[in-house]
């Protein structure tokens, strides 16, 4: 496994821009591995909501004043930035919300249970859904009479694809699928999945929390109807998630939130709503939050995300190749780069992922441990845990070599 | 600067890997099952209580962490022989304290699951009957 003499991303300028990558945890370097939680801040988007807040903290869309002008100005033009970054035709296809979460629950709450969703319609997910993809689809199961179908997984980590096509029937109105699996790293069909669901007339619900931040995404070509995702994870601030949808889906969803921003007209009893996507962001949204996003956003586009990827496969065949070879440590999901991000599940034999992440934490390492929210794929490889590092912009080869190295204190540890 | 082996100590490596008391108990008095949602660890905890109210026989069963399994089986060695109302009224100290390593917070949670399932088995079993 020889290692290229430089890649495609200048790492250590990229790691010099991350102020916490500058500190130790127990006297050694932090090796960061759990992007696929929570990604890192640059400077740029700490200095973002930094500059909001001292500079022109104010509320938006109503103040007449310079500063709520400003502020105003700045929270759009995230928006704008945004839909660009992701192919939208308009900013108002884009809507703000705090997470991914908020943004699946408010196309199930919205579209599924307030809107079109009638008892005994279809919504089809798939296995390797994370929690916040099955659950808020429970809610229209129970609340009304939705009938619920999973397409499965293969064993080397990617759908079957030929059960999606017999679990398709004209009884499906919703298609919801993952575009990058948080577990396995599987980047799934999804342009594929949501042409056939439009043949029989269902829309297409996509989560790219973990796609968003690591591949170009063009919402014009996927062609789906609904795509959320999170700024947490992809270099901006927690507590900003985004909701793209076109704009008859839009249209056809109703708000979760009644309240102020929401609306055009409130009378004793009885209101009508703002346009799309103004309805759905009802209260005073995450200014500062948005801001730090742009930034973010900004930041990423710099770099390139044709090179963020192309960054991202180098170090994962690295992984699989370093870490995939160590005898005792068994890697879950596909081994082709050319279908996996930047996430690589893995079990050491003889030690239980949590004493696996203690003893690497002793190393400066952080990787996660657990069901990574994803419990129904656990059990479908009836694997009660495992460990996943994650890799992103400002991860080298050497991490991975850290990681491996830690992985071998970990064997003596259990041997 | 702390080593892995601050707290994958000797002992507590030795319970994990060589369990004792662990299986399923017959006839058991009190017996109940829980998880840690965090993790998913799961222990099961079986106790059986003589005509003096003793703690004749006890067993877990579980998989998990080393920290959970090695003090799902330390327990075990803490409670056979014990009065049913000192058993009941163990602290988390003094398992902690036999473990005999600091835990962060997170941790804590693995190392106290067995303790837990023990207590619900008792309560369980006490609501039952009244």
């Amino acid at each position: 496994m020889a290692k290229p003499a430089k890649m495609l991303l200048n790492v250590p300028a990229i790691k010099a821009d991350f102020p916490i990558l500058q500190r130790k945890v127990r006297d050694r370097r932090l090796v960061y591995l759990d992007s696929a939680a929570t990604s890192q801040k640059p400077k740029q988007v700490i200095d973002a909501t930094t500059d909001f807040y001292s500079r022109y903290n104010a509320n938006v869309h109503r103040a007449i004043y310079e500063l709520g002008e400003e502020a105003t100005r700045e929270y759009e033009g995230a928006r704008e930035k945004v839909a660009a970054f992701i192919g939208a035709k308009s900013p108002n296809e884009i809507v703000f919300t705090k997470s991914t979460t908020e943004s699946l629950n408010l196309v199930a709450y919205g579209y599924g249970l307030k809107g079109k969703l009638q008892k005994g319609d279809e919504i089809l997910g798939t296995v390797m859904e994370h929690h916040s993809n099955h659950v808020p689809w429970h809610f229209v199961k129970d609340h009304k009479g939705a009938v619920l179908k999973y397409v499965d997984v293969s064993d080397d980590g990617t759908l079957k694809m030929e059960q999606y096509d017999e679990l398709l029937t004209k009884r499906t109105k919703i298609v919801t699928v993952a575009l990058c699996s948080n577990v396995l790293g599987t980047i799934n069909p999804v342009k594929e999945i949501a042409k056939r669901a439009h043949e029989v007339g269902a829309v297409c619900v996509v989560d790219a929390a973990q796609a968003a931040p690591h591949m170009p995404i063009d919402v014009q070509d996927l062609d789906a109807d609904f795509l959320a995702f999170s700024g947490h994870k992809m270099l901006g601030p927690t507590g900003i998630g985004i909701l793209h949808g076109k704009p008859e889906a839009l249209e056809a969803t109703e708000p979760l939130l009644g309240g102020g921003e929401m609306i055009r007209e409130v009378h004793l009893g009885r209101a009508s709503w703002n346009d799309v996507p103004y309805r759905f962001e009802g209260g005073t949204p995450n200014i500062a939050g948005a801001i730090g996003l742009g930034a973010a956003v900004d930041y990423l586009t710099n770099l390139g995300m044709e090179s963020v990827r192309a960054h991202e496969m180098e170090i994962t065949q690295y992984a699989l190749d370093k870490i995939g070879r160590i005898n005792g440590v068994t890697t879950y999901g596909p081994k082709d780069v050319k279908k996996k991000a930047g996430v690589l599940a893995f079990t050491i034999d003889n030690a239980h992922p949590h004493d696996v992440a203690s003893i690497l934490d002793v190393e400066g390492i952080c990787i996660r441990s657990g069901h990574h929210c994803a419990q129904p794929l656990m059990e479908r490889y009836d694997l009660p845990a495992t460990a996943r590092a994650s890799f992103y912009v400002y991860n080298d080869l050497e991490d991975v070599d850290v990681l491996a190295a830690g992985i071998k204190k970990v064997q003596e540890v259990f041997a | 600067m702390p080593a892995a082996s601050d707290l994958y100590q000797e002992q507590i490596l030795d319970h994990y890997k060589h369990p004792k008391n662990k299986g399923p108990l017959p006839g058991a008095t009190f017996s109940a099952r829980d998880t840690n949602p965090l993790c998913g660890d799961e222990v099961a905890f079986h106790l059986k209580v003589d005509r003096s109210q003793r703690v004749s026989d006890v067993r877990f069963e579980g998989r998990g962490c080393a920290i959970s399994q090695a003090s799902a089986s330390m327990l075990t060695t803490m409670l056979k022989g014990l009065p049913l109302s000192e058993a009941e009224a163990l602290g988390d100290d003094a398992l902690v304290k036999k473990l005999g390593i600091s835990l962060s917070a997170v941790r804590l949670n693995c190392a106290l699951l067995p303790l837990h399932v023990m207590r619900l088995a008792v309560r369980e079993k006490k609501a039952a009957s009244t």
